[in-house]
Parts: structure tokens; sequence; C-alpha cells
């Protein structure tokens, strides 16, 4: 009998968040900021920099959107979650979209009820190794010892990986990135693998990072995106378009230099007039102004000035563009046309 | 000795020798190290390998120490500064980040001086119930210290911590006006008395947001050390009366009082801190209405007093059960009622061998304020396991910053633990 209550309690509570969800858009405009759940801390993604202003790729994304909403990309509460309270943050209302490299997989989209709004990092598992190894693909890798961190799926993945090859390999179990970066400079793994921008980041701390390789074989998909609650689609698609209009972006040349020049005037390309707002009515269609994208591309610029200013080349962890190149380049970043 | 014998004894002395010094070979520095340190072959490859030992990691920590990089502004450029395979440490990410492990990333600089003084008062506060020979006027001091202390720290119009410091002493005199005539009844009314004045005072605090009033830090913004020493200080001192209380509780002799005492401490203490904490910043949120923020800070001061106060009323039923039954017996045959026995005579003998296990409470409850950091706040370790080793620049300095943070914790910890030792002997009244 208690227990029936409870859970009425319960279901009830998660109908109230359900109704108060369903007009996200209306209560970050009516309270100013908007609540971005982002990591407590991951290199390159979201870290608060010396005087405590939070930067990193996924952070310009919370920016961006709260520069299309609220046309103010500073106008962001970020909510710092771990892997363990990030979920229940959003479910629970404490923050309006999470954009905290999470993987897309179904269980989350479907059994927790969380809507992904798109993809904004291509991840997977690869492999580094030193140089001086002279290993130039994964599959040389017979019989090597590779650290792995225990009770992931990287772990599962490492095994599918040799046995489908037909090659052994020694497991050394690891339980946390810090321990693997010792043990792999101790020497005590021949391979360290991990999601490849966690081994990127990883070798950037080395001493010596050009002694040391990540092979090209990735071998599992981690799809990384932002996400939302279930029930309020009006506010996925103002995540979802965002994400768009900054891969659209570069895809259409506009950055963040150029872009108020382009929004000034209708140019020749009719898409980039629709995407910028100065013709059509696609803002009046997302609920927002009309300079929503004009704003969203300005709080950080397009989708490739963000990824060269937080995870680059030019930076110390310096990835590739890799699968996260546009589609004209042989990447995956299709962004759906603005019309 | 009387004449008589003079001729049959040879010689008497009559007055004491004086002490004479040992014959030189047996003092001296070589004497002593024979003695301690080489007394047979055994001690002696002994106290060798120790001294080689020791050699070792000093070996390798003073170089480490000394030669470190203080000003950099990235591991790398740390790295570039000490040369190729130079031992030094990269103590830079101290000299740049030692603001945001002290206060978190979030609580503005220029208040800084706050905390800081709400930390310098504590000293203040604390000194006339943790010694017995400062002067008993600054007990004043002790009973303002914390309203001040929140209105330093958290900021907002003083009316606020004053408000609530005239409801305490409302409700206090309502207390003693009324105790007379039962103490349920003086009790309650005390506590109905500062509720209405806290009300009250919550009106004219509201119509009044800008009277002395600090800049207001919200409850988020805190990190770093301050958020240990807050969460710390705060539990300790409340965890203990209230373990007092719940002690007393489970060794009464009403039923009900009893029951929700040994239920309450049972389930505190079958439960791991860390999963009231998950309830803390997690099960609340889907309870409270959407919108609602209680405070995060306030939620998990609740519950790890509730567990610190379930363990320190263990404690102090030891302390009780300690003592023999004819201390009960005897206060009864004065003629004291319960509240003034308790009071006279068995709390002081039972507080006083419970200090031991008080101060192992209360140092592992210090050290426990870290595990916030999986929670999500900013506290010592969480600022060092974020946001810096997160941050390009710092990614990949371990030793000096957990260093740092075990430095400070050892010098709080050490400290309590002295403290306890000197109150011991200050209160060693039996014979031991």
């Amino acid at each position: 009998m208690k227990k029936t209550v409870f859970l009425g309690a319960l279901a009830a509570t998660g109908l109230m968040a359900g109704a108060a969800a369903a007009q996200t858009l209306e209560d970050v405009q009516s309270r100013g900021t908007l609540n971005c759940g982002v990591t407590t801390g991951l290199v390159g993604f979201a870290a608060p920099n010396a005087n405590g202003e939070w930067e990193g790729f996924d952070v310009a994304l919370c920016r961006a959107v709260a520069a299309a909403v609220l046309g103010d990309p500073t106008a962001v509460e970020f909510v710092p979650t771990t892997g363990k309270t990030r979920f229940t943050a959003l479910a629970s209302g404490e923050i309006d979209m999470l954009a905290r490299n999470t993987t897309w997989t179904f269980s989350r989209d479907n059994d927790l009820k969380f809507e992904f709004t798109g993809i904004n990092y291509y991840d997977g598992q690869g492999f580094m190794v030193p140089k001086g190894l002279g290993v130039t693909s994964a599959k040389d890798l017979d019989g090597a010892t590779v650290c792995v961190q225990t009770g992931t799926t990287t772990e599962l993945n490492l095994a599918d990986f040799f046995r489908k090859n037909n090659i052994s390999y020694e497991p050394v179990p690891i339980e946390t990135n810090a321990e693997a970066q010792q043990q792999y400079l101790a020497g005590a793994c021949d391979a360290y693998t991990t999601d490849a921008s966690g081994l990127a980041a990883t070798r950037a701390t080395f001493e010596a990072p050009a002694d040391h390789v990540i092979l090209p074989e990735i071998i599992s998909k981690e799809p990384l995106g932002p996400l939302v609650r279930h029930g309020d689609n009006e506010w996925g698609d103002i995540v979802r378009w965002t994400l768009n209009a900054l891969i659209a972006a570069e895809e259409l040349g506009v950055s963040s230099a150029n872009v108020s020049d382009m929004a000034s005037a209708a140019g020749d390309s009719p898409e980039i007039n629709r995407l910028l707002g100065t013709e059509g009515n696609l803002g009046e269609m997302i609920g927002l102004e009309s300079d929503w994208a004009v704003q969203a591309i300005s709080a950080g610029g397009n989708y490739g000035e963000l990824f060269e200013k937080n995870i680059g080349e030019n930076t110390p962890i310096g990835l590739a563009r890799g699968l996260n190149a546009q589609w004209t380049e042989g990447g995956l970043l299709y962004s759906p046309p603005f019309r | 000795m009387s004449d008589t014998h003079a001729e049959s004894v040879a010689y008497v002395r009559e007055t004491f020798v004086g002490e004479q010094p040992p014959p030189a070979q047996e003092t001296g520095a070589l004497i002593w190290l024979r003695k301690n340190l080489f007394s047979n072959w055994f001690y002696s490859i002994l106290t060798l390998l120790a001294l080689y030992v020791i050699y070792v990691l000093l070996s390798g920590f003073l170089p480490w120490l000394l030669g470190g990089v203080w000003d950099a502004s990235s591991i790398r450029e740390c790295r570039e500064i000490a040369g190729e395979g130079a031992a030094g440490g990269c103590f830079a990410v101290l000299s740049e980040r030692w603001n945001q492990l002290l206060f978190g990333f979030s609580y503005p600089s220029e208040a800084y001086w706050r905390p800081t003084l709400a930390l310098v008062l504590l000293a203040v506060a604390a000194a006339p119930v943790l010694f017995p020979k400062v002067p008993r006027a600054l007990l004043i001091v002790t009973l303002i210290y914390p309203f001040a202390a929140y209105y330093l720290i958290w900021g907002g119009t003083i009316l606020i911590s004053v408000m609530a410091l005239l409801g305490v002493i409302v409700g206090y005199i309502v207390y003693s006006r009324l105790v007379d005539r039962g103490f349920a009844l003086g009790f309650f009314a005390g506590v109905a008395a500062a509720i209405i004045v806290w009300q009250i005072g919550g009106f004219i605090a509201a119509a009044a947001p800008n009277v002395l009033a600090l800049t207001e830090i919200p409850s988020r913004d805190m990190g770093g050390f301050m958020l240990n020493l807050i969460l710390g200080v705060v539990c300790v001192s409340l965890s203990l009366p209230i373990g007092i209380v719940l002690a007393l509780g489970r060794q009464s002799s009403l039923p009900i009082i009893k029951w929700i005492c040994v239920v309450f401490i049972e389930f505190i203490r079958g439960v791991p801190l860390i999963t009231l904490l998950f309830v803390a910043n997690v099960v609340l949120a889907y309870f409270l209405p959407p919108g609602t923020n209680f405070d995060l800070i306030l939620r998990v001061i609740i519950m790890i007093t509730m567990f610190a106060s379930a363990y320190i009323a263990e404690v102090i039923r030891g302390g009780l059960a300690a003592l023999p039954r004819g201390q009960y017996e005897g206060a009864e045959s004065l003629g004291l009622d319960y509240a003034q026995s308790m009071r006279l005579i068995i709390l002081p003998q039972a507080l006083k061998i419970s200090i031991p296990g008080i101060v192992n409470v209360a140092v592992g409850l210090f050290k426990d304020t870290t595990l916030v950091s999986i929670i999500s706040m900013f506290d010592l370790v969480g600022m060092i396991r974020g946001p810096i080793l997160a941050s390009q620049d710092w990614n990949g300095v371990y030793w000096e910053l957990y260093g740092f943070a075990a430095f400070l914790f050892f010098i709080v910890c050490y400290g309590i633990s002295q403290y306890s030792q000197w109150l011991e002997r200050q209160l060693a009244t039996d014979h031991r």
C-alpha cells in the first residue's frame, strides 16, 4: 500500500514535470537564462578557465542556443553534471538541455525518454601506441598488451575487435584515465585504448606527444550530441536547428567574421538569405526572432570555427576533423537544407 | 648514630655526595647512537636500511619540491622552463589557480575577503568553547558568529542575519519565562515565538533588501577548500548536540522516543554517506515542484549532519554505558531531576570518555566532505578533478595538485587531533 502511494506520488511529479516541460522556450525566455548541463570538466569540451568562465566545444553549443533564443551568448547558467547525475538533472527539469559528450544510444533515447537533437561530435574508440613500436595499424597489434578501463563498453569493443580479426591481446585493466596515463608511460602496456578524443587529450599532456601515434582504426561508434527531454518538440527543434545552423553556416561559408556583413542585406545565395533571415520567415516558424541564426553564429562562430578553437589541430589536443568534416569533404556532417 | 659505636666503624659519611656527571665514555651523541641505533647487529642493519630509505625518498622529493617551476602558464611551458629531464614539479598550477582551489571558480574575486574574515572570526568564536582559559565574555561572539558568517559568506542584506538572531533571542526569552511552568510549554512557546519573529523578519528583510547589503552570492558559486570548511564546521557543530540528544533518547525509558532514536540511528548507520548525498542531490529534485530550488548546500548539510550525528550518538552512548550504575543512582539519591543529573553528573563524565571517539568522527567527517565532488559540487577535490585537470593548460599535473590538497587537509586534521589530546590531558582527573 505504502509503495503504491509512493509510486503514485512519483508518477504525479513526473506528470507535472512533463506538463511544465512543454513550455521550455517560454520558461527560458521569462527566466532570461538558459540552464545548460555540461560535464564537471573534460579537456577541450567543457572546463572553466582561470577566470571561472566556461570554455569548450560543448559549452560553445550552449552559448549558441542561448544566443539564438535570448540574443545573448553569456545568458547561460552552466550546471555541472557528472556521469551519474546528468540524466536525472535533465529529467527533473533542473536543466533545459544537456550538452555533455553523451553517446546517442537506443536505450537512452527510448528507455530514458530523452530526445537527442543531433550529433555534434562523431567519436569512436581508437588506439594509441608509442611511435617506437613501429605499428601503423591496429591489426598489427597481435600479442600486444593493451591498457583498457574496466567495466566500460570500451572493454567489450576491444574484445570484439580482436576476436573479429582473429588476433590475440593481453588486457591490462585500469580504473581511471589518470592511472592509464601513468601505466602507459611506464611501459606497462604497448597500447592504450579509449575514445579517440580522449586519446588525443591524453597525448597532449605527455612530455613528448610526437613520440606517440593514434592508429587510424576506429573500432566503435560513439556519436556524441546534445539532448533534451521527451515531450517538448518545439524546444527540441530549437536545439536541433541551432546545431544545424552552425553546421550549415560552415558549409555555406558563413563565419563569425562575415556574418554581420552577410546579414545586413540579402545576398545572391537564397539559402544563406533564408538562414540569416534576410529572406523568408524561418525564424517565425521556429518561434524565434528572424536573426536567430545570425546570433547563434556570431556567438562563437560556425561549426568549423568552434572545432578549430577548442579541439582542432592548432590546440594542444590537436584533433583532425576526420569524420567530423563536412559531407562535401568526406566527413559525416550533413545539415538538412534551410528552406 | 650514637657515639658508642664510633670506634666500631672506620668512616661514616655524614652528607650526600652530589650528583656526578656520567663518565666521559658514557655520554655524547656517539653513545646515544650506539645505545639506540646500533646496539646489536640486527638493529644496525635496520638503522642502515632506514637511512637508505629516507635518502631515497628525500633525493626524489626535495629536487621535486625545491626545483619546482612556480611561474608558467601551462604544463608545456613548465616543462620548457624546467628543461629536458628535470625533476622539478610544476607548481605554477598552484600559483595560477590558488584562488580556485581555495574558493571555487565562480566565487567573485573581489569578495575573497569575506570568507577569509569569516574564517578568522571562526577562530575568535571557537576559542571560548575550546579553551577554558579564554575570557567568558567572548561567548557573545560565539553566539553571534553563525549569523555573521552567513552574512559574510552569502551576502545579501544584514537584516536577514539580524532577524534570525532576533528570533533566537526572543525564543530564548519566552522559553526562560515559561520554563518554570513546565519544560514542554516553555520549549514549544519559545519555538513558536521564534518562528513568528522569523516570519515578520522575513517580510522586513524582503522589503528592505539594500540595508548594509553585501553582494549576494548563490550557494552554487561556493567551492574549493572553503566549501569543505563550511561543510565540516557546520556539520560537526550541529551533529554534536543532535548526537547527544539521540544518545540520551536511545537510553530513554519512554518507548516512543527510544524507538524513534533507535530507528533513526540504525537506518542512517546502515546507509553509506554517498547514498545520502545522491538522495540530497538527485532524488529530492524529483519530489520538489519544477522551478523550486531548495539550496543544494543546505540539502547536503542536512544529510551530512544526519549521518554524523548518528555516529556521534553511538560514540556518546558508549561513554554513557561506561559509567558505573552508581553514578546514576548517586545522582538520583541527591534528589536531582533528570535534566540536572544529566547536566551535572552523567554527561560531563560520559563526554570526557567519548572525546577520542568524537574527534575520530569529526576528522572522518571532515575528510568525507570531499565526497560531494561526486554529486558535481566543486569542493577542493572536485575543483582538481573537474575544472583544473580538464583545462588544456593543466591536464596532466597530478602530484602537485593532490599534494596541495593533502597538505591542506593534513593541517586541519592534525590540528584537530592535537587539540583533542591536549583536551584529554586537561580533563584527566582520574588516576591512570
